[in-house]
């Protein structure tokens, strides 16, 4: 495994908006070039802060969606919260060229590499799936083979964040299986799950306990909970349990 | 750093308007009543609730839930400014007068000169005994007409409105009347030991 | 529930503005109830005051952290042993 001396502190660098993609109705992608970026892992986060001509500011987290091998440029995927102080404004207002400043790459305990190995067991809600989509991404761009499944929850169809690059991942790899499960609203001929997550679901969606999966789980705080508890339930070690709770509302 | 910095066209969700009077400076007007938590939310069932009022007393005194709801109600109408800078206009409570429960103890003002208020959960803020007497303090147990939420301390709340809001301890159980001043959970991690927003004493050295 | 309660991971740009090194990594011996978890693993409790970290076993503060005029107010008196890997 490569291991990365860090540069002392952590501190604030500015990169550029060099593309921004439109996901679902509420989540959008930025790309960013930033040319102090020392690279990061899959799974890790950035601090994002905006600053007022009167000097108010505000931070926010935000999980990088891209893979390490996309470096230096960083993409984050946004979901807009109506009454959110930070996400209107970079899903709304900010456009290419425009400058953001941010610090990271931050958080080496939420991170997977092809390295650590399977089988991987990943758990998404809402746009809890964004760190989740970057260890997705990495484990394809480094060919790896480790057997992955991915329980995504969203509220609708039109809701799923990466869904045709998802579906891509999913036929052109045998040893991955995307799972979706939609809890408010289904399609006509709809055959997945169309429930929030429970142990039921997780027992046939998980591997059992004596496979030793890694498990991530990330998503709003709730969600997570339900889901970490239900993998105890099912008999899986906390220790290889690792989550990453998304506030009540989702906006970390 | 961020010397000179500036995201474009980046106005956060603060409110100008005609309101500038009323707020103390760096503050902006805010309609909804965020949750600041720096632990888990306590749930003491109210059996077993009690607030008591220790320390530099002749005898401490200690009231049940039903105890404390038998002395008389007050029902202020107070601002409430918190040190992040969000302030509220004409917030509605009821509760009881700290002085009044101050007067059912005896002390030596002139050696009890500072209280510690201190709550489930560990938390403490100290302030001067002068500020919690003279209709300058409460414990207050309903919020805007319904009983205080457990997420902005309910059952009860210290309600210390002239101070920035971290003073007014949430889930308070008891006054500990001391003649040494005795820095809190935010006063001794850098913030002011007094906290008056109308002369911006944010933090340690304001 | 409305508590701004977050994993350890969350606090990790804070500590690390502080520590030139990994936090979450690293180990924390909790001085209330004798477990040890990593940083990572904790309980974070965030807002505009400061960040809490808090033992996922027992709720005592671990690490309280304030930023306060160019200086970090920093109160590690849950944590009685911290063990960093001495590698890069």
């Amino acid at each position: 495994m490569e291991r990365r001396t860090l540069p002392g502190r952590l501190t604030w660098q500015r990169g550029e908006v060099v593309a921004t993609e439109q996901e679902t109705a509420r989540a959008q992608s930025i790309t960013l070039a930033l040319p102090t970026w020392m690279g990061h892992r899959a799974g890790q986060h950035v601090d994002v802060r905006l600053t007022a001509e009167d000097g108010y500011q505000a931070e926010r987290s935000y999980s990088i969606a891209s893979p390490p091998e996309e470096q230096p440029r960083v993409t984050l995927t946004v979901e807009r919260l109506d009454d959110g102080e930070v996400s209107p404004y970079l899903t709304d207002e900010l456009r290419v060229g425009d400058k953001l400043e941010l610090r990271g790459p931050i958080g080496g305990y939420f991170v997977w590499e092809a390295s650590m190995g399977g089988p991987l067991l990943l758990v998404a809600g809402g746009s809890g799936i964004v760190p989740l989509m970057a260890m997705l991404r990495h484990r394809a761009a480094v060919g790896s083979t480790v057997a992955t499944r991915l329980l995504y929850s969203s509220r609708s169809y039109a809701d799923i964040i990466y869904r045709d690059e998802l579906e891509r991942l999913d036929e052109a790899d045998q040893m991955l299986e995307v799972v979706h499960t939609l809890t408010r609203v289904q399609p006509p001929g709809w055959t997945d799950y169309h429930r929030r997550i429970d142990t039921d679901m997780l027992r046939e969606v998980a591997w059992p306990s004596d496979q030793h999966p890694l498990m991530y789980i990330c998503g709003p705080t709730p969600f997570v909970e339900t889901a970490a508890a239900s993998l105890v339930t099912l008999g899986h070690e906390p220790a290889r349990i690792k989550t990453e709770r998304f506030g009540p509302t989702g906006e970390a | 750093m961020s010397e000179g910095f500036i995201s474009r066209a980046f106005r956060g969700r603060r409110q100008q308007g005609d309101v500038a009077g009323r707020l103390p400076p760096g503050q902006y007007l805010e309609r909804g009543f965020p949750v600041l938590s720096a632990g888990p939310t306590p749930h003491t069932p109210l059996e077993r609730w009690d607030f008591s009022i220790v320390g530099n007393v002749k005898e401490p005194k200690r009231w049940t839930w039903q105890e404390l709801l038998a002395f008389p109600h007050e029902t202020p109408t107070v601002d409430i400014s918190c040190v992040t800078k969000w302030t509220k206009f004409d917030t509605h409570w009821e509760g009881v007068s700290v002085e009044t429960l101050l007067q059912q103890v005896e002390y030596d003002p002139n050696v009890a000169r500072y209280v510690i208020a201190f709550s489930d959960g560990g938390y403490t803020t100290n302030l001067p005994l002068a500020d919690v007497l003279g209709g300058k303090a409460w414990v207050a147990f309903s919020y805007e007409g319904q009983p205080l939420a457990p997420e902005h301390g309910g059952p009860a709340r210290l309600l210390v409105p002239h101070l920035y809001f971290w003073k007014s301890a949430k889930w308070v159980r008891g006054l500990r009347l001391v003649d040494h001043d005795e820095p809190g959970f935010w006063e001794s991690l850098g913030y002011h030991n007094y906290g008056d927003p109308w002369k911006e004493e944010r933090y340690q050295g304001d | 529930m409305m508590e701004n309660k977050l994993d350890g991971n969350a606090a990790a740009g804070t500590l690390q503005a502080i520590f030139p090194f990994e936090m979450t990594l690293v180990q924390a011996t909790c001085a209330g109830c004798g477990t040890t978890n990593a940083l990572g693993a904790t309980a974070a409790y965030m807002h505009g005051m400061g960040t809490i970290v808090r033992c996922p076993v027992c709720d005592t503060e671990l690490i309280r952290v304030a930023h306060v005029k160019g200086r970090y107010f920093l109160d590690m008196r849950g944590v009685r042993v911290l063990q960093i890997s001495a590698e890069a």
